[in-house]
């Protein structure tokens, strides 16, 4: 029992990152109906960033560690957008109307450029930030294991929650939350009406951008050490989540997001470490196969 | 000539400098910083020399554009040859000048890697060539559609060169290992190079003429090489007989994989790809027993000449290829010998695109590509069409593995990961999708330069992935795509 | 071009109840009616009355949420298309279509498009790829012969000039008669054609209607004919289903039809109900495309 609540925070805590990229991935497919393959890239440098900013501030000391997390996390949401945006400009704009196929393809080539030009500039080898918020609540015990909540967890879920309460108010409550629904139904008719399309979808690039470069924050914070290489497989893992909650549907990346996390919390727990990736790439593949709306996704109905 | 309005400075430095505050936020943190390595982080490093740099660089970039676009192009034909003169220059100091001079010149390179300053001369030399053509055709460059209209020309070209130009090149890749010049190093680079070209002409079927775009292809090169393995290890069995056996092992690993996946849409149907082929090589990973985990197999047999051996000595025996022709033993030999069988299989799998291309099911492919409700409503079966695709794709992907496997001796899962797969499809799409030669021509590029050039191995995969983005935006068919049809009605044909 | 001949009592198609949903939607409502051989029946009915829906039951697009869809081949007996995939409705039924928005293979030429077109003739004479990979005479043969019936439909349309043309080239009306061509190539029995003459000039509507007529006459196939172009519905069909909001409300001549009270008040509205746009009475003068034959 004990065991299966601390997997079951454990596996929250990792939701909460694949939940973040997982919107993403979806406001995204919403408005222009691609995989931003690219976006787990965008994850990638969100973290980079953070840890530059982390260690420039020099952060081991005391006090000062809030101030240089709030600083850390203010920095990688202001750069790492820029990421997002200027990815929308470069790869993806100059293709609109193009079929869907040249799409993925730029997808995948900035999806294979990022994570190299990351590694050119940083280094192949590991990068390590050392622990900085230790500690939490130890919230059961039983049988001599010991159930701890820590700062960091709560942190994050705090985190999450509210960036997702912020993002769905601004596309429910916003008029870029407008335009950027109308964008999703028909693109033309949204210009016609005198919405900024190219703003509109850039937009959502960079919103997707800014929680993916939280959900980098929260990985540094929470395991501690980062390479070029992490987006690709938590990027797959959060596209999973976005397709088992229903591509498309923000609370369905959310859910979706958790669903993976806890997923692979458990089957690390109980079954084995090593095939904890088969378990999401299965995931993926068996929704797709079966159930390819999704959990809360609208049915596609083929047109003719 | 009409006078031309004048030119709106604020406006110009303000976009200019809206461009340079974007590649300023680009490059702060990634470039501006360098995280030290390892654990126990000591201070950071800084280079923003770099950055200052390439903001520069984008801000005096974004106003060359915008002067092409207000058709000016005299100043920036000035500009961008001197920069590109200069740092050219520059580099090359450590060639051309004393070592006193050279002091003087490197201090003129705007950045400290070699390539990333060819870059920005390649760059420079592209808008050089914009403005000269503008300056002197007195026109603007041509736009999208023009510009595809005349890159479809130019594969048309490419093709019915082809004809005469096929055959020569043919020759050159069957005498190549007696050419004066090539060496044991050079020799070894061809295979790898025909190895990736086999590949592709193998993926070519799956994305270029079905355009299913499998982005798990390696799945199959690895269902291959360890088929092949174990198959040679486990029950002795010869090269010829293994490699068949691997191809078809494959080819059934397709139809098990495709099955299930083919009915879903392009996108999805590459993203399920890309998960089965990294759940294979989780398996190959962690089936301890099976695969050798992460140690991967070793001894692999090496290919053998009806039997023969290229060794030194024979074992249990037999006799080795240089006794029974009665030749003095070279060690080349082997790797001449592995050079034909792979050029060889490679222009097996050429020859087989070719002819399916004219066949029902090869036109079906097309079709499928085009247009799927339209080929349901013609009665043709688009699930085992695609399989077909698949399956045949998957069996050239097996063999080409099972010659990667038993040319290395070694193989892991390690040689198998989703960058491979990415490889073989940037060497498609570069070549242009359904392009024999295209395949050819980019492989010879992505695989064998940055093998001659071991500077640019660093910059290789940095380079795949920006190569692809920029071919998709400049032409989303491929480079050298260009379609002829599979049968005409009249001789002469086509389009006015 | 089938020579076997059906009784009359026994109708080529034979819709029964078909009933098709869409969540809570009601596309087509308990809809029955025969086509017969050598007949055009045409399907019309104001937007939305569920016409295209019908077309994609009978064609394998959608499986109906209830009803019998009966078809009597000539040769190969009674088939039930809604229990039958997409691809074997054309296969093994004999029903090709067209599209409302032209579906042709844009980037083949219009030979390849007529070529593929007969790809089940074909792939049974290369021995499913293998005898043709090995250049076996078989299937030369075979392939000379798809030439020649491609031939035949290039001549129809006035499109064998062009033959060697990227389909998505050619102007839009000789689009939408290779499109009738490539289905007649797969050899159906029945042939049904989504607003066929849609967005074309009368000019290339009457070729069309010529086209139409002959492919009654000549191939002795059974043609469905969903159409808004008044001119070519009333100028060609033999018979007229009329639909609105998924029922048939009615079915007879082209006279009786154009005659029928509730025909009437469907295009034209209640005369309480002013402000019905779409409306477009079955009339030759409503005709917004001043078509004329």
């Amino acid at each position: 029992m004990e065991y299966f609540v601390q997997q079951l925070i454990n596996g929250l805590t990792l939701g909460a990152v694949y939940g973040l990229i997982a919107i993403g991935y979806t406001m995204v497919y919403g408005i222009i109906g691609m995989i931003n393959f690219a976006h787990g890239e965008i994850f990638m440098i969100g973290a980079f960033h953070a840890l530059i900013i982390a260690l420039g501030l020099g952060i081991t000391t005391g006090t000062w560690i809030p101030v240089a997390l709030v600083a850390a996390l203010v920095g990688t949401m202001l750069l790492t957008p820029i990421y997002g945006w200027a990815l929308e400009r470069v790869a993806y704009r100059p293709l609109r109307g193009s079929p869907r196929l040249a799409t993925l393809i730029t997808a995948i080539g900035m999806s294979i450029y990022l994570p190299n030009q990351v590694q050119l500039l940083q280094g192949a080898r590991i990068k390590t930030l050392p622990p900085v918020l230790q500690g939490g609540f130890e919230i059961m015990e039983g049988g001599g294991f010991v159930v701890t909540l820590s700062y960091l967890q709560i942190l994050i879920m705090v985190l999450t929650v509210t960036l997702m309460v912020a993002f769905t108010l601004i596309i429910e409550k916003t008029a870029l939350g407008r335009a950027q629904r109308a964008c999703e139904q028909d693109r033309t008719m949204a210009a016609l009406s005198g919405i900024n399309v190219d703003r509109t979808i850039a937009l959502t690039f960079v919103m997707g951008a800014t929680l993916a470069s939280v959900a980098g924050m929260i990985f540094l914070l929470r395991y501690g050490v980062i390479d070029f290489f992490i987006g690709f497989l938590v990027g797959i893992k959060a596209f999973t989540a976005a397709v088992l909650g229903g591509i498309g549907s923000l609370p369905g990346a959310m859910l979706g997001g958790f669903l993976i996390g806890l997923i692979e919390a458990f089957w690390s727990g109980y079954f084995t470490v090593e095939y904890k990736d088969v378990a999401a790439f299965s995931i993926l593949v068996l929704v797709l196969i079966f159930r390819p709306t999704g959990l809360l996704g609208k049915p596609d109905i083929e047109k003719v | 000539m009409t006078p031309r309005p004048a030119l709106d400075v604020p406006a110009i430095l303000k976009e200019a400098g809206l461009t340079a505050l974007v590649m300023l936020g680009l490059t702060v943190g990634l470039v501006g910083f360098r995280i030290p390595d390892g654990i126990g982080a000591s201070a950071l490093e800084t280079r923003f020399g770099a950055v200052a740099m390439a903001c520069g660089l984008a801000f005096a970039g974004r106003i060359a554009l915008i002067l092409l676009r207000e058709k000016r192009p005299r100043r920036v034909l000035f500009a961008s040859t001197a920069y590109a003169v200069v740092v050219a220059l520059a580099q090359a100091a450590p060639v051309l000048f004393s070592p006193a001079a050279t002091e003087r010149w490197i201090t003129l390179r705007p950045f400290d890697s070699a390539v990333v300053n060819g870059m920005t001369v390649v760059l420079a030399a592209a808008f050089a060539l914009r403005a000269a053509w503008m300056e002197w055709r007195h026109r603007r460059f041509p736009g999208i559609k023009e510009r595809d209209k005349a890159m479809d020309a130019m594969g048309a070209r490419v093709q019915r060169a082809t004809h005469f130009f096929g055959p020569a090149l043919l020759l050159v890749a069957v005498i190549l290992p007696f050419l004066p010049m090539v060496d044991r190093r050079l020799l070894d680079i061809a295979v790898l190079v025909v190895t990736y070209i086999m590949l592709g002409w193998g993926l070519n079927i799956v994305v270029g003429l079905a355009g299913l775009l499998d982005l798990g292809y390696v799945a199959f090169y690895a269902v291959g090489a360890y088929s092949f393995a174990l198959l040679a290890i486990n029950f002795d069995l010869g090269f010829w007989i293994c490699l068949p056996l691997a191809g078809m092992l494959a080819a059934t690993a397709g139809i098990l994989l495709g099955f299930p996946v083919l009915r879903l849409r392009g996108d999805y149907l590459a993203i399920v790809t890309l998960g089965f082929g990294e759940i294979i090589r989780i398996i190959l990973l962690n089936w301890y027993q099976f695969t050798g985990g992460p140690d991967g197999i070793s001894g692999i047999p090496k290919p053998t000449f009806f039997g023969l051996e290229f060794k030194r000595s024979a074992s249990d025996g037999g006799e080795t290829f240089h006794q029974f022709f009665d030749l003095t033993y070279s060690p080349v030999d082997k790797i001449v010998f592995i050079y034909y069988v792979i050029l060889g299989l490679a222009l097996i799998t050429n020859s087989f695109s070719l002819r399916i291309r004219k066949l029902p099911v090869g036109r079906a492919w097309e079709a499928l590509r085009e247009d799927e409700i339209a080929c349901r409503s013609l009665g043709i079966n688009a699930t085992n069409t695609k399989l077909t695709a698949f399956a045949i794709g998957a069996m050239f992907g097996g063999i080409a593995g099972s010659f990667f496997a038993t040319r290395q001796g070694f193989i892991s899962p390690e040689s198998f990961t989703f960058i491979e797969s990415a490889v073989i499809l940037a060497i498609v799409v570069l070549g242009g999708f359904g392009s024999q030669i295209g395949v050819v021509i980019a492989a010879i590029l992505l695989i064998g330069l940055p093998e001659i050039f071991r500077e640019l191995q660093d910059f290789r995969m940095l380079t795949f992935g920006g190569a692809m983005v920029l071919i998709m935006v400049w032409r989303p068919a491929g480079l050298l795509a260009h379609r002829t049809p599979s049968i005409r009605l009249s001789d002469r044909g086509g389009e006015p | 071009m089938t020579d076997a001949c059906t009784h009359p009592q026994t109708p080529l198609l034979h819709v029964e109840h078909l009933t098709m949903r869409f969540g809570g939607l009601v596309a087509a409502d308990d809809v029955s009616f025969k086509a017969q051989d050598r007949k055009i029946t045409a399907i019309i009915g104001p937007n939305g009355a569920g016409k295209t829906t019908l077309f994609n039951c009978l064609t394998g697009f959608y499986a109906p949420t209830s009803g019998r869809l009966e078809l009597n081949h000539p040769t190969r007996g009674e088939c039930l298309l809604e229990r039958m995939e997409g691809h074997r409705i054309a296969r093994d039924a004999g029903v090709a279509r067209t599209f409302q928005n032209i579906r042709l293979f844009a980037r083949m030429t219009v030979l390849e498009n007529l070529i593929v077109a007969q790809h089940n003739r074909l792939m049974r004479a290369s021995g499913f790829s293998f005898l043709g990979l090995l250049g076996f005479k078989r299937y030369v043969d075979a392939e000379t012969q798809a030439v020649e019936l491609a031939r035949y439909w290039l001549d129809r349309i006035g499109l064998t000039e062009r033959a060697d043309w990227e389909a998505g080239n050619l102007p839009y009306g000789d689009q939408r008669r290779l499109e009738v061509a490539r289905a007649m190539c797969t050899e159906p029995v029945l042939l049904c054609l989504d607003e066929p003459a849609a967005g074309l000039n009368p000019r290339e509507s009457a070729d069309l209607n010529r086209l139409l007529t002959f492919i009654r006459d000549e191939h002795s196939i059974g043609l469905l004919l969903i159409e808004h172009d008044m001119s070519v519905v009333m100028g060609i069909s033999d018979h007229i289903v009329v639909l609105d909001y998924g029922r048939k409300i009615a079915d007879g001549t082209p006279r009786a039809v154009r005659n029928d009270p509730a025909v009437i008040r469907a295009y034209l509205g209640d005369e309480n109900d002013e402000e019905n746009d779409n409306a477009m009475p079955p009339k030759v003068t409503a005709d917004p495309k001043g078509g004329d034959v």
